[in-house]
């Protein structure tokens, strides 16, 4: 796995960027990553990045966009307004998890 | 006074399992024959007498299979000494331990498996249920969708094909794929290819989302001229104007839409309190033991596991699973750590198919099946005999895999005769 320096902070990423370490995130790191993906990170960001965060840590998962709403009570229209075009890929890089998968 | 005899029926213990689908009926099949019938009550419920060989829905809408050759009675396919149960679960009690029917009728249990599967709801996009539903948007996951597809097919011929999928997870995460290119092969057949868009519509970034497969198999959308949407997560469909809507606002206008409608556990699993957000029962990814409730199970889609709700991870887990229940019920630990192994077929269309082979840590990887280096399956290749293996399946499914039997196969996957990065195909 690649190693790679964000904000002064040695990461280990995959080939798309993705943090392959969630340990090795923190929020100063989440605001680096956003301004890689041209987000500025608002309080509304925030609120769905913190989200994340904390059911990942209970789940094991990155959960998806409609756990993100049920759950996390964000709706997904806000979220692609959040995070345009690829909500569910941008808010698991900016929270330093896996990008949700399929099977193949 | 008490007799003897009902000092007995006081001992006996009773496991209960809900759902005699895949997962349910590979069960109490294994299970039946390694628990002594004086200690154990086995209790099977489902709401019909009706078994659906399930991979057939795929072939049904192209006349491949007529539905007498996939569907059997239940009773059929459950041992003796089993009960069967036909009905409709209203909720269980996991402090009381015991299971309501609709109807009033309890069951008390000692062990609950809940194999209750994955259903799809349409019912859950705005639009999808009015007007348009099985008239020009159907789906194939059901035995009436799929034999109403079929219909449909035999008559359009031109127009704007559109396969969609609503959101993950979904059961057989591959079947819309198969689906795509059974029906270009079946147009291409016909001579109607030329006159038919297809274009297939996905949550997720791509087609194929796991590094090796888009790399190997990517071609075949491209080849077959099938347009890709990406990212579309549909908030509605447009009955009006036959379109699926996004929540970002994009329109995908169809005339013929096959959609995978939302997947949602069981409600009776949400109404007992034991369900995530889509009705999912939590459990551990290695045991299958619920989060919550120690003696209680999920097996097969029922559960949360990130795997894919597919019977052979199915199969793979029943017999982790019925292992480690006999050592449960014995008071010893569980030593078996189910791997998230699954193999699929995927049909490719022109009377070829692929094989898959992968597990919670492993994308699926180019190499031979079951035999390394021998086959005579190929994985993540187009081959006619991955397609022949499909077809055989559906005998292997009824006289080997329901009633419990071992198949010549690892129930861990196995890497030997794989081609990773590390080694390069030759």
């Amino acid at each position: 796995m690649p190693v790679t320096t964000l904000n002064g902070q040695e990461i280990h990423v995959n080939e798309e960027g993705f943090l392959t370490d969630p340990t090795e995130w923190d929020e100063a790191l989440a605001a680096a990553l956003g301004a890689q993906i041209g987000i500025t990170l608002t309080d509304a960001h925030w609120n769905a990045i913190r989200f994340l965060r904390k059911d990942f840590d209970e789940v094991g998962e990155t959960p998806t966009l409609r756990r993100v709403s049920t759950v996390g009570g964000i709706p997904i229209k806000e979220l692609f307004v959040l995070f345009p075009q690829k909500p569910a890929k941008k808010m698991a890089y900016v929270a330093g998890l896996p990008k949700p998968v399929g099977c193949v | 006074m008490t007799t003897t005899e009902e000092l007995e029926e006081q001992s006996v213990k009773k496991l209960l399992v809900l759902g005699a689908g895949t997962a349910g009926t590979m069960i109490v099949n294994r299970l039946r024959r390694r628990l002594d019938v004086n200690e154990w009550d086995i209790t099977v419920v489902d709401q019909d007498d009706v078994h659906h060989y399930q991979p057939g829905y795929l072939f049904l809408p192209f006349g491949t299979y007529s539905p007498k050759q996939i569907t059997r009675s239940r009773h059929a396919t459950l041992p003796d000494g089993v009960d069967f149960v036909i009905g409709d679960v209203d909720r269980v009690d996991a402090t009381a331990n015991t299971v309501t029917l609709e109807g009033g009728r309890v069951l008390a249990y000692d062990y609950l498996v809940i194999a209750s599967g994955t259903t799809p709801r349409p019912d859950q996009t705005p639009g999808m249920l009015d007007a348009e539903w099985r008239r020009s948007i159907f789906d194939f996951y059901t035995f009436e969708g799929s034999k109403a597809l079929g219909e449909a097919l035999k008559t359009f011929d031109h127009g704007r094909l559109v396969v969609h999928i609503t959101d993950m997870p979904i059961k057989c995460p591959v079947a819309p794929l198969e689906f795509t290119f059974l029906a270009d092969s079946f147009l291409r057949e016909r001579g109607l290819r030329d006159r038919v868009e297809i274009v297939y519509v996905t949550p997720l970034p791509g087609a194929f989302t796991k590094p090796t497969c888009s790399t190997t198999l990517g071609y075949m959308l491209t080849e077959r001229k099938i347009a890709l949407e990406t990212d579309f997560m549909v908030e509605r469909i447009d009955v009006a104007k036959k379109a699926l809507v996004s929540y970002d606002e994009r329109e995908v206008p169809f005339d013929l839409l096959v959609t995978v409608p939302l997947n949602m556990g069981a409600d009776f699993v949400a109404r007992s309190g034991l369900g995530d957000e889509l009705n999912f029962v939590p459990v551990d990814k290695h045991t299958l033991q619920s989060k919550a409730n120690p003696n209680i199970f999920a097996i097969g889609d029922a559960s949360d596991i990130p795997a894919s709700k597919a019977g052979s991870v199915a199969h793979f887990a029943v017999e982790i699973f019925t292992d480690n229940f006999l050592e449960l019920i014995a008071g010893k630990p569980m030593t078996g750590a189910f791997d998230g192994h699954a193999n699929c077929f995927i049909e490719a269309g022109g009377g070829k198919g692929l094989l898959i082979d992968f597990n919670y840590d492993v994308e699926p990887l180019q190499g031979k099946y079951p035999l390394p280096r021998v086959g005579p399956m190929s994985l993540l290749k187009e081959t006619r005999a991955n397609h022949l293996g499909k077809l055989a399946f559906r005998w292997i499914y009824w006289n080997i895999l329901l009633p419990g039997r071992s198949m010549p196969v690892p129930t861990h996957m196995s890497m030997v005769g794989k081609t990773t990065n590390q080694t390069p195909a030759k």
